[in-house]
């Protein structure tokens, strides 16, 4: 398979700042080093071959063991050309990314739940808050060793609590199974 | 007895500025949508959305599920076009798994999507037209939603979340005698948008009410990620059944209604449109509808190789997407993340709003066609 116009010129234009090129089942992905994305994904929305207008989606994948565990991708649109491209970049916890806000300002929500679901440090970000969990909330449901039914059930009130009774495992253990503190008393 | 010191001089804050909450329980917010408004008297200067209350984590719960089983949780997220849902959802899986569906289940999974897009419509249409004051048309439109309601219990047992579809088909093919009350439906539908017309289009309130009101250049939306009737209002030609055909869109004859203007009447005029269109691709579609099986070949237990892929349909409120990662190794899904139109298209509100007054913002909440349980997922 011939890669696509826009796969060469970003290839022409800006030589090493792809890592490596996929395709599957009919989609390419560009597989860039975060430090270079900006660069990239600039290049991608202005120039003429490219003409990327649209940001689709912006969204991320957790590989735990990994060194740099997160892949953050973006997924694109030119409503122009009408052809779709995804970027992808691998991220460290620890490590920061620009926001893409300033090209396509559809990714300010999005690069929010990024950070609500992730965790992963999005920078010049105008309005970086969490978006779908509370304010207050503690930890990135998204993330791959995050459980599945949450930090426990004890208190709905106040995140706080759940955080300080999951770091003692035995006793909110026994809490859930209903061996806590009340059925000592009988 | 103390005497409260006086505040610091009134020219450091601007006494005129007032900052509100409109919901979360309002019911012109179409759910548990909270809009804070700085507002200049009646002029809205700024507005910010608080959304996650109904946030039930669906991504996270879909890693934890079966490929299948996946199905009925996405009836959960738009739960006003839950077929739609379906319908991303099976076909991002067929796409990552090189699944081949029959022709027969394509043309009726068409026809269900399109008949969600008219129920879909319906209620957008209904309380758009409430929120702006005109009950009766809520009324009409709700009456007419139900008939679509029938006939999907008719089809799948379900009347709002429906798990119609399969990877790979559908579960059943459509049962004797559909075809023909559905055809009724369409001729009935017809009549009854000239009356929804009747009461709006040349309506002078209406006009008033929407008219140059949240007008969106076409650039400035394709930047603000709109998407659907949002974008289309505003002259951008994108519709994903068109640009991107999935089902079997490719072989039926209709078109994208464009608006010029870019504000809430123009989208108003092109999803009328768009009821008109959705009958006219499910007449196609019954007169089209070919013999044969409605389910393909597909192993027992799903299971795709490693991969990912993003597949997006035209949803009735516009692009939805789904982003699909598998390991090869589980049947779980690694990685399931939609991209929920209305997620997006609310974005925009903070921009539509801005200058408008109160009263605008309860018909831009509603000319932008949210459903929070895809906003928050």
């Amino acid at each position: 398979m011939e890669a696509p116009i826009a796969v060469a010129a970003v290839q022409d234009a800006l030589p090493g700042a792809i890592e490596a090129v996929s395709y599957w089942v009919g989609d390419w992905t560009l597989i860039v080093a975060r430090e270079r994305l900006l660069e990239v994904l600039e290049f991608l929305k202005t120039a003429e071959a490219t003409a990327f207008d649209y940001c689709s989606d912006v969204t991320a994948t957790d590989w735990p063991p990994r060194e740099r565990r997160f892949d953050l991708i973006y997924c694109l649109y030119s409503t122009r050309l009408r052809h779709r491209i995804r970027v992808k970049a691998r991220v460290a916890e620890d490590e920061e990314v620009e926001s893409v806000t300033g090209l396509w300002p559809a990714a300010n929500w999005l690069e929010r739940e990024v950070f609500d679901q992730f965790g992963i440090n999005i920078v010049n970000h105008p309005d970086l808050r969490r978006i779908l969990m509370p304010d207050e909330w503690q930890g990135y449901p998204q993330r791959k060793d995050y459980p599945l039914e949450g930090p426990g059930e004890l208190l709905m009130e106040n995140p706080q609590d759940w955080l300080r009774v999951r770091n003692l495992p035995d006793e909110a253990a026994d809490l859930r199974s209903g061996a806590g503190p009340d059925s000592e008393i009988e | 007895m103390t005497v409260p010191a006086p505040r610091a001089s009134t020219s450091q804050f601007d006494t005129n500025e007032l900052v509100i909450n409109m919901g979360p329980q309002h019911p012109s917010t179409h759910g548990v949508l909270r809009v804070v408004l700085r507002l200049d008297g009646e002029r809205v200067l700024d507005a910010d959305c608080v959304i996650g209350y109904i946030h039930r984590g669906v991504e996270k719960l879909c890693e934890n599920r079966d490929w299948t089983h996946i199905i009925l949780l996405t009836d959960r997220m738009d739960y006003v076009a839950a077929a739609t849902n379906n319908l991303g959802y099976v076909e991002a899986v067929e796409k990552l798994m090189q699944i081949e569906v029959p022709r027969r289940a394509r043309y009726i999974r068409t026809i269900l999507a399109e008949l969600q897009r008219i129920a879909s419509h319906c209620l957008w249409l209904g309380t758009h037209a409430m929120d702006i004051g005109a009950l009766t048309v809520l009324l009409y439109a709700f009456r007419e939603r139900e008939f679509v309601l029938d006939l999907f219990e008719e089809f799948c047992g379900a009347r709002l979340t429906y798990n119609s579809m399969r990877v790979g088909g559908l579960p059943l093919d459509i049962p004797p005698g559909w075809d023909r009350k559905l055809r009724s439906f369409c001729d009935l539908m017809e009549g009854k948008l000239d009356d929804y017309e009747t009461l709006l289009t040349n309506n002078r309130i209406w006009l008033k009410r929407t008219r140059d009101v949240g007008v969106i250049s076409g650039e400035e939306a394709i930047g603000l990620g709109l998407c659907g009737p949002p974008l289309r209002g505003s002259g951008v030609s994108r519709d994903l059944r068109k640009d991107e055909p999935n089902a079997a869109y490719e072989e039926f004859d209709f078109d994208i209604p464009l608006g010029t203007r870019g504000d809430t009447y123009d989208r108003y005029l092109i999803r009328m449109e768009e009821f008109r269109q959705s009958i006219r691709i499910i007449r196609q579609g019954l007169d089209g509808l070919p013999e044969g099986p409605v389910m393909g070949k597909v192993p027992r237990l799903l299971k795709p190789p490693a991969g990912e892929t993003y597949h997006a349909i035209e949803s009735p409120k516009g692009e939805l997407g789904y982003f699909l990662v598998s390991d090869g190794k589980s049947t779980n899904p690694y990685r399931f993340r939609v991209r929920p139109p209305s997620f997006c298209n609310l974005q925009g509100l903070k921009r539509l709003v801005r200058g408008h007054l109160v009263a605008d913002v309860v018909a831009l909440i509603g000319t932008i066609d949210i459903v929070l349980g895809e906003v928050d997922r």
